[in-house]
């Protein structure tokens, strides 16, 4: 981070220790870099655990290499133990969700986009947000802090199912299943100040001029983003609750033998699940609309329909629930409820994929490397889209329930969409964070090999899955009926090596960018938001003198910007007016 | 800028472009954390609800456990300290900084901040501290967070009387019990702390005045809050 050190100092801010700067930050785009390099570094140790699943997928039964590292209880003779097994599991699901992905989208670029796209000078709450990434980073402390006590880490999987999660006699996990409690209670906390203030800032801090529907869509989707974590957060902390004093205090919440309720825990998780589902896709949807517009330099198409479709989504993912659980033994009557509202959601999705189409078409398409992940994330999201479409479906689920279907599925949303999009928001506000720009020609080396390998890696898992093998399966050659798809897994391993050796690109160009990259210029990608009307990278406090926003963040090839093809929001035309602040009634 | 406008404006949104909530951000920001609290209470309340609809054997008859008497007398206390938390928010709103002052012809003394913050206080510390021995008691006479204690006295009651004690479901009703009003008393506690942190910091000081009494606002919405999920959980763990 030592880029950021060439910040313009403004005469209005004392000077700083290096503590109060960069460690106990209360500026936004600080707290937004601590994310990006701590959720990083979840990610990487999630990417690490997936390959060791891949191996033993892979190789059953052979000895992993670097496998000698680790410890008896895990690893004999190189060979994965079964109860390893299961935690590589479980914790690759509990760090890429709670603790890479979540806090990528979120903790990085709602705390780095929203008060630089509304014009604001920080959060509504500095402290709060500090206190926010602190506590994310105390939770992911203790989540990793499990693989080093008695038994290691949960083996319930990453959605903790009870009863197994609940009786520490049946999974043989004690002290593990308490620190996965006990940091989600920690990481819940976190969210919900986090999602305060975001929620705070935009409703309270916009700029005179930036009305709601001059809003850029990722500043829209943050928004929605953090109302679904301030209200679905705490049920999973209840939840918690619940579940480590059933651990602890012996309490019966989710033990049928004493009385409680197995499935109780799965309404309350998949309550929570489904709208988290929702916290991990819209932030990446609202990002990919300012890079597509960007990259297509046109306006984006539909904005008031993009609006309204991620509210829809928001809403509808309230209702969806129960849509994980056709197969618990949940009443048949709510399956098919479930299943209506759940392929209601096919509804604004489509809207937005549509949105996108139309708003390449006949584009004057610049395809940069944030543009290239964009559509990466257009196209991989539809496919995750429409397998969703198959599972939402009872009688096609009950087949397709538990099996490597559901994994390819997650992972054409989550990675294929989210991380893609991740990808095209580090390189596209990478100048914003740290004043210089990602290697291009590096960045779509990375980009293509990525897209290859990825659906080499993710794909063929619906067709394994359709042959019938399970989710969670420790060794696919046990049975007589999957041994002929072992090539295919075989092969499948293979391409999520690759995959992740290709992420070695990404690393490095993030590295050595940071300190020997190109210089950027003010506005590297032409674009019209009010971010790129300050210096790269933005000093503490972002501007001086609040902007006036004149129109929307969408005015690329317009006619009225002359020679250029874009229009800052905060440029003023002859023709323009200075927006008047609303006046208030007396009181409030 | 004049000491007058400055301070009306702290009250206020600060870059009224549009008008948004129309409230200032520390306002707005503790209303989305009660949207939030409630989706905490809810999971629980649902869970109790949930789980109390689905066990088949009886559930314990109101009274036969708990000691209803001694809690409606806290719920009281309670609702006494939501009371004194409005006096106080009328005090300052009127610039009453004071403790008390005589009113020349009346016969009791006018309260003002401090004295009401006070006495919201004592309240709510009060009611923590029922709620603590009231725990005490219960986990001596053998009702756990597991059910009841084997060869406790409650035991014997309820192998007496399975009915009326709800033996079969003494898990459910210890479990559901001790987490719902555990967290509740535990927001309790975090607002009496926070108010003997604002007491010191702002209210002895004097800090506050009919233009910025931002601080009492906040933690009074709070207050009602909890105030409010308190006589939920009295009504349906207690007399239903």
């Amino acid at each position: 981070m030592t880029t950021v050190a060439h910040a313009p100092t403004k005469a209005h801010h004392e000077p700083m220790s290096f503590w109060r700067k960069y460690i106990f930050s209360t500026d936004h785009k600080i707290i937004g870099i601590q994310f990006l390099f701590v959720s990083l570094f979840f990610l990487l140790v999630g990417g690490l655990l997936a390959m060791q699943i891949r191996w033993q997928l892979g190789f059953p039964g052979k000895p992993m290499p670097g496998g000698g590292l680790l410890p008896e209880t895990m690893i004999v003779n190189g060979v994965i133990l079964p109860e390893y097994y299961v935690q590589l599991v479980s914790m690759h699901g509990t760090f890429m969700v709670f603790f890479a992905i979540m806090p990528l989208l979120v903790g990085v670029y709602a705390n780095f986009l929203i008060p630089l796209k509304i014009g604001a000078h920080d959060m509504a709450f500095p402290r709060i947000n500090m206190a926010s990434f602190w506590l994310a980073f105390l939770a992911g402390l203790i989540m990793f802090a499990s693989f080093f006590v008695p038994n290691g880490p949960i083996r319930s999987g990453w959605t903790n199912y009870a009863p197994l999660a609940a009786r520490p006699d049946l999974s043989g996990v004690t002290v593990g299943q308490m620190l996965w409690c006990v940091s989600i209670v920690v990481l819940g906390l976190s969210s919900v100040l986090g999602s305060l203030n975001y929620i705070t800032t935009v409703i309270n801090h916009r700029a005179p001029g930036m009305t709601w529907f001059r809003m850029p869509l990722s500043v829209w989707a943050l928004f929605i983003t953090a109302i679904l974590g301030v209200l679905a957060l705490p049920v999973l902390q209840g939840a918690a609750i619940m579940l480590l004093f059933d651990n602890v205090l012996g309490t019966h919440f989710f033990d049928p033998v004493a009385g409680g309720q197995a499935l109780l825990w799965q309404h309350l998780f998949w309550f929570f699940g489904h709208p988290e589902v929702y916290i991990l896709i819209l932030p990446a949807m609202g990002m990919v609309s300012d890079i597509i517009a960007n990259g297509s330099r046109k306006p984006i198409f539909g904005y008031h329909s993009m609006v309204f479709a991620i509210i829809g989504i928001a809403f509808l993912g309230w209702l969806v629930w129960g849509h994980h659980m056709f197969m618990s033994g949940m009443n048949p009557t709510l399956g098919s409820t479930f299943m209506v509202s759940t392929l209601l959601i096919a509804v604004p999705s489509a809207i937005k994929v549509f949105n996108w189409l139309g708003t390449m078409w006949r584009g004057n398409l610049r395809f940069h490397v944030p543009m290239l992940n964009a559509v990466g994330f257009v196209s991989m999201f539809t496919i995750g889209g429409l397998s969703g479409i198959f599972m939402a479906a009872t009688p096609v689920d009950i087949p397709l329930h538990d099996t490597q279907f559901i994994v390819a599925h997650i992972h054409y949303v989550l990675f294929g969409g989210s991380l893609f999009a991740l990808f095209a928001a580090m390189t596209y506000w990478y100048p914003k964070m740290f004043g210089r720009v990602m290697n291009e020609p590096l960045g779509k080396v990375h980009f293509w090999l990525t897209f290859i390998f990825y659906n080499m890696t993710f794909f063929p898992m619906h067709i394994i899955g359709m042959g019938g093998q399970m989710r969670r399966i420790y060794d696919p050659t046990i049975y007589d009926f999957l041994k002929p798809q072992q090539p295919l897994n075989v092969f499948i391993s293979l391409s999520a090596f690759a995959l992740f050796a290709v992420q070695i690109l990404f690393a490095i160009n993030f590295l050595w960018s940071l300190k020997f990259g190109k210089k950027a210029p003010q506005n590297p990608w032409d674009d019209n938001g009010l971010e790129w009307s300050l210096p790269n990278p933005a000093p503490h406090g972002n501007w001086e003198r609040t902007p006036n926003v004149y129109r929307g963040p969408y005015e690329f090839s317009s006619p009225e910007a002359g020679s250029a093809d874009f229009l800052p929001q905060n440029l003023k035309l002859p023709t323009d007016r200075d927006p008047v602040p609303a006046t208030l009634p007396a009181g409030h | 800028m004049t000491q007058a406008t400055q301070t009306v404006d702290v009250m206020r949104p600060p870059f009224p472009a549009e008008p948004g909530a129309g409230v200032y951000s520390n306002k707005l920001g503790m209303w989305v954390f009660l949207a939030s609290d409630v989706m905490f209470f809810t999971a629980l309340i649902g869970s109790y609800i949930v789980l109390r609809f689905g066990v088949t054997e009886p559930w314990a008859k109101p009274g036969a456990v708990l000691n209803v008497p001694l809690t409606a007398v806290n719920t009281f206390l309670l609702i006494c300290s939501s009371v004194s938390m409005v006096k106080a928010y009328a005090a300052i709103a009127d610039g009453k900084k004071y403790f008390l002052r005589a009113v020349p012809g009346k016969l009791l003394r006018d309260g003002g901040l401090k004295f009401w913050l006070l006495v919201t206080m004592i309240c709510g510390a009060a009611f923590v501290g029922v709620q603590l021995v009231e725990y005490i008691k219960l986990v001596g006479h053998g009702f756990t967070p597991s059910g009841f204690r084997e060869g406790s006295l409650l035991a014997e009651h309820a192998a007496a009387d399975p009915v009326k004690y709800g033996a079969a479901a003494a898990g459910m009703y210890g479990s559901t019990f001790f987490t719902m009003t555990g967290f509740h008393g535990f927001h309790v506690t975090c607002g009496v702390i926070s108010m003997t942190y604002l007491y010191f910091t702002k209210v002895l000081p004097e800090k506050y005045s009919p233009q910025d009494y931002r601080g009492i606002e906040v933690i009074g919405l709070y207050w009602h809050f909890v105030d409010l999920v308190w006589i939920i959980l009295f009504t349906i763990v207690y007399l239903i």
